[in-house]
């Protein structure tokens, strides 16, 4: 149930990034998340509940693809890393330390979205044109846009 | 024609919350207020230990209570007859409270009085271990509660929500002597997960551990609004050196 309510506040993120692109509508092809091992996000359910509520929406038609960090700790004594037996032990199996500094597992990311934007002008973006998969790297930050 | 392009962006999925949360978080500031978020299980005794908390600390601190009992106003009916003002939160169906709908609450709460009265804030979440981890709702602190019949392996199933509370209520100790449950198995869970939170045991039936709570409390509330003139609420005759600001 919850991943409707985390799908829904994504889309809500979503919805703030194409606020950037104002006037223009992009059309997005695929929205790519990182999601960590150690959060309440279940992938599976999450790309479930986007191919139903994006549906009717600007997004319609989009993928979204997850890539899963897993759970990495570092041992604070001796400075290992180590993978935590998610759901049954937490310490490190070196110096039978708890779980202090996490390396990775935590992530909720959009990392990037591959989409397109109609070329000038005021054309309606069409939603249905097929653009191929080889996309140019963007960095939002500086929000270059040729 | 289209052109093809990517943003590479690194944004949090839950931004929109994040940012909401932000923004309360900020009023929270300003009102200069310690905000804590409550989160257990269902039935863990969220509500029971307010009811408890509330009656002793009510001479101490001015606080209200935002509450996201997502089934009935049962919690904050039992809550309001302590005397400390209480927001329903209308949670629809959700299985957490997130930032809008703590926003939508505090609307409320300042049409009833006058948030920079208050010390403390109180927010009970909606039973669940799981998503109310995930959604600030712009708190200062975490407490998560966790009763002893809930057995000791809550907390490595649902690391998470251990993992970002700042203090861990090991609540209905009052039981311990009927469960075949070990509280100190319970409280080494707690600490593989979160090596750094406080970790407390506690019982709003008989009211043991409500001290060490209650000193946490104050602690941080201290330390969060550090106030020029000391402890302003409290019913203690004011030093006569002291002139009023
Ligand atoms: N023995 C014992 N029972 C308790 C204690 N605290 C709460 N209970 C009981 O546990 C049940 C649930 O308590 P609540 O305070 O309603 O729990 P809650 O976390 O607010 O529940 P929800 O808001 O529905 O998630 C009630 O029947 C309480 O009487 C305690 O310290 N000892
Ligand atoms: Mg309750
Ligand atoms: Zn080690
Ligand atoms: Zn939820």
């Amino acid at each position: 149930m919850h991943e409707v309510d985390m799908t829904k506040c994504l889309l809500l993120s979503l919805q703030e990034w194409k606020q950037q692109h104002q006037p223009q509508v992009p059309s997005v092809e695929v929205v790519h998340l990182q999601v960590g091992d150690f959060t309440c996000v279940e992938p599976d359910a999450l790309v479930f509940t986007w191919g139903a509520l994006v549906n009717g929406t600007w997004l319609a038609g989009s993928e979204l693809r997850i890539e899963r960090t897993p759970l990495l700790a570092r041992c604070l004594p001796c400075g290992a890393s180590y993978s935590p037996s998610q759901g049954q032990a937490y310490r490190s199996p070196c110096c039978d330390h708890p779980m202090e500094e996490i390396l990775s597992g935590r992530e909720l990311r959009i990392r990037s979205i591959e989409y397109s934007l109609p070329e000038q002008g005021n054309s309606p973006p069409a939603a249905d044109s097929v653009v191929p998969r080889q996309s140019r790297g963007r960095d939002l930050v500086a929000g270059a846009r040729s | 024609m289209h052109m093809p392009l990517e943003d590479t962006l690194g944004l949090n999925l839950l931004a929109a919350n994040q940012h909401q949360a932000e923004h309360n978080h900020e009023h929270f500031d300003a009102w200069r207020l310690l905000c804590l978020n409550l989160m257990s299980s269902p039935g863990a005794g969220k509500t029971s230990l307010l009811e408890r908390s509330l009656a002793q600390l009510s001479n101490e601190f001015a606080m209200a209570v935002l509450e996201g009992d997502m089934t009935t106003q049962l919690d904050a009916e039992r809550l309001e007859a302590v005397g400390v003002p209480v927001v329903p939160i209308t949670t629809g169906r959700a299985c957490h409270l997130d930032a809008a709908m703590v926003s939508g609450g505090l609307k409320l709460l300042r049409q009833r009085l006058d948030p920079t009265s208050l010390d403390l804030l109180w927010v009970e979440n909606v039973g669940n271990l799981v998503c109310p981890a995930e959604f600030e709702v712009g708190e200062h602190k975490k407490v998560a509660l966790l009763s002893v019949t809930e057995g000791d392996d809550k907390p490595l199933k649902y690391p998470v929500m251990f993992r970002e509370a700042d203090c861990v209520l090991i609540t209905k100790i009052d039981l311990l002597p009927y469960l075949p449950v070990a509280v100190e198995r319970i409280e080494d869970h707690i600490r593989q997960v979160n090596p750094r939170c406080s970790v407390i045991r506690v019982s709003a039936s008989s009211g043991v551990g409500l001290d060490s709570w209650h000193a946490w409390l104050r602690a941080t509330h201290a330390a969060q609004c550090p106030s020029p003139v000391p402890a302003t609420a409290k019913p203690q005759p004011s030093p006569p050196t002291l002139v009023n600001a």
